[in-house]
């Protein structure tokens, strides 16, 4: 029955070194290489948790990238559009201004020519009057001694053919 | 194809490795060629099982057919009447006597030291006895080496506790989580790190013990934990830590359990029960791991010694079959001693996770 009876002897050099471990490891290892770890093991699921948010952010901007491309496009088709617009409304106020111009400087010209004219038509009576003079002159200094008469004569009948 | 295969597995290796499985057998006839001549006596099965796996006084290292080969401990003995002696257990290795001490060859003290009476030289008695025995001897080695590991990994965890570990240190750490996690938290409860460092540090010294008990030649060799004063110190620790730290309604459960008033009150049976029971858990924890460890190491002796067993049976050839069987058997036995080594060693930290866990109650219904 030896296998059953424990041993006073034994039990001491089993308990001394036991709780010499125990008292060693509590107080040095277990706490030491448990906060290793579970530090480890917080620092690896930041890391994934970062990851993990990293990646989101990448997948978001890259969303918001496309995003901001289409509507880029879509303002520059706009712009086109404006532009576009615009130019055909600066050719059309051109040529309605150019039209208009050109109406007025043709209207000037007329004007101009009207005035020319009705100069030239008055100098042209001016000179007929006083050709005509000179020749009634030539005329009537041999007919007439008083000259002043015979102009008065002259301009009627003259303006008699005018408004004739 | 086949002839290739054919040419690269030799023939020759595995002809070579079966023969080893007859060696013991071949051995034996050696050995009793000139032992027979000499009249030694029959095999004792039990008496060679027992003296491997109970304690011993020396630690015995290798045998040749005429020396015991062995290192002395340190025999510490205290008589009742001369007062301490210490002295090398090799003074007492041959039946030799040594100031009156020396080892009883019968029952009831077989193998451990005695003291002879003054009085009557055939009468003896037990002293008080303190021996650094194989057993304490390899609990100090395994202590030693379990300390060293543990600290220089404290060490290494305090210098960089982000560096990953791989290899041996990253198995001892693959362990210590695995129990720290799957094992206490869950068992003891919302106290766990208190009790943490105990259940650890009982976890890898029976581990370690266990798995150097199967190591058949020094430093191993040594049925620690199939030994019951070692089981009966680590089951008392547990039974301490279990009712030294019990809550109030623990011990309300225990001496004043929620059972009908008239199991109780005249004739306290559930009381006794209950008191009965935290006695019976500490007691199972120190039977179950102590009869699985020693049930282990016998069933390989017990293996072994089947060659010379039938050998004394049949002859060198019947022990040649059967020596082919026993090795194929004792190598599936030690596989599976390396798993029990480690079952136990688990069972135990668990049970002891439970027992502290069931002091710790609060109530919450």
């Amino acid at each position: 029955m030896e296998l059953f009876s424990p041993e006073i002897g034994l039990i001491l050099w089993m308990a001394i070194p036991f709780l010499i471990v125990f008292f060693i490891l509590a107080k040095f290892a277990w706490p030491v290489i448990i906060k290793g770890v579970e530090d480890r093991g917080k620092f690896i699921d930041q890391g994934i948790q970062s990851a993990k948010d990293a990646n989101e952010k990448l997948a978001q901007v890259k969303i918001e990238a496309e995003q901001l491309l289409a509507d880029t496009r879509k303002q520059q088709l706009v712009l086109l559009d404006q532009a576009s617009l615009m130019r055909d409304n600066l050719i059309k106020t051109a040529q309605e201004q150019a039209i208009l111009a050109s109406a007025k400087i043709m209207e000037e010209n007329k004007e101009a020519l009207e005035r020319e004219r009705k100069a030239a038509l008055a100098s042209i009576r001016h000179e007929v009057a006083e050709l005509s003079l000179q020749i009634a002159e030539q005329v009537l200094r041999k007919n007439l001694e008083n000259k002043s008469v015979q102009l008065q004569l002259i301009n009627q009948m003259l303006d008699e053919s005018k408004t004739n | 194809m086949l002839e290739s295969k054919f040419k690269r597995h030799n023939i020759f290796r595995p002809l070579i490795f079966l023969l080893l499985f007859f060696l013991p057998a071949i051995c034996i006839q050696a050995n009793t060629g000139s032992t027979e001549a000499d009249g030694e006596k029959p095999i004792v099965l039990k008496d060679i099982i027992f003296s491997h796996v109970t304690d011993a006084y020396d630690w015995h290292l290798f045998s040749t057919s005429d020396h015991h080969y062995s290192i002395p401990l340190p025999i510490i003995v205290k008589s009742a009447d001369r007062g301490w002696f210490i002295f090398s257990s090799s003074k007492v290795s041959h039946g030799d006597t040594y100031q009156g001490f020396r080892l009883a060859t019968d029952d009831p003290y077989k193998g451990k030291l005695v003291e002879i009476s003054t009085a009557n030289a055939t009468e003896y008695h037990r002293p008080l006895d303190l021996s650094f025995t194989k057993t304490a001897a390899e609990i100090a080695l395994t202590s030693i080496a379990l300390v060293l590991l543990l600290l220089s990994m404290a060490k290494s965890y305090k210098k960089d506790s982000l560096k990953s570990r791989r290899g041996f240190v990253g198995t001892i750490e693959m362990l210590i989580i695995y129990i720290y996690d799957d094992v206490i938290k869950p068992c003891v409860g919302p106290d766990y790190k208190k009790f943490a460092p105990y259940l650890l540090t009982a976890f890898f010294f029976i581990f370690f013990n266990n798995l150097l008990g199967l190591v058949p030649f020094f430093p191993g060799g040594a049925n620690v934990t199939g030994n019951i004063s070692v089981t009966f110190v680590l089951a008392f620790c547990t039974f301490s830590i279990t009712n030294l730290m019990g809550t109030k309604e623990y011990y309300k459960e225990i001496f004043w359990p929620d059972v009908p008033l008239w199991l109780k009150v005249p004739i306290p049976v559930m009381p006794f029960i209950e008191v009965l029971g935290a006695f019976t858990k500490a007691f199972a924890l120190m039977i179950r791991l102590f009869a699985n460890m020693l049930a282990g190491h016998m069933i390989l002796l017990v293996l072994t010694s089947l060659i010379f067993v039938f050998y004394a049976i049949g002859g060198p050839l019947v022990a040649s079959g059967v020596s082919l069987v026993s090795i194929l058997f004792s190598i599936f036995m030690l596989v599976i001693d390396v798993l029990v080594s480690f079952i136990q060693a688990y069972v135990f930290t668990m049970l002891s996770s439970i027992f502290i866990g069931m002091a710790r109650v609060h109530h919450s219904h």
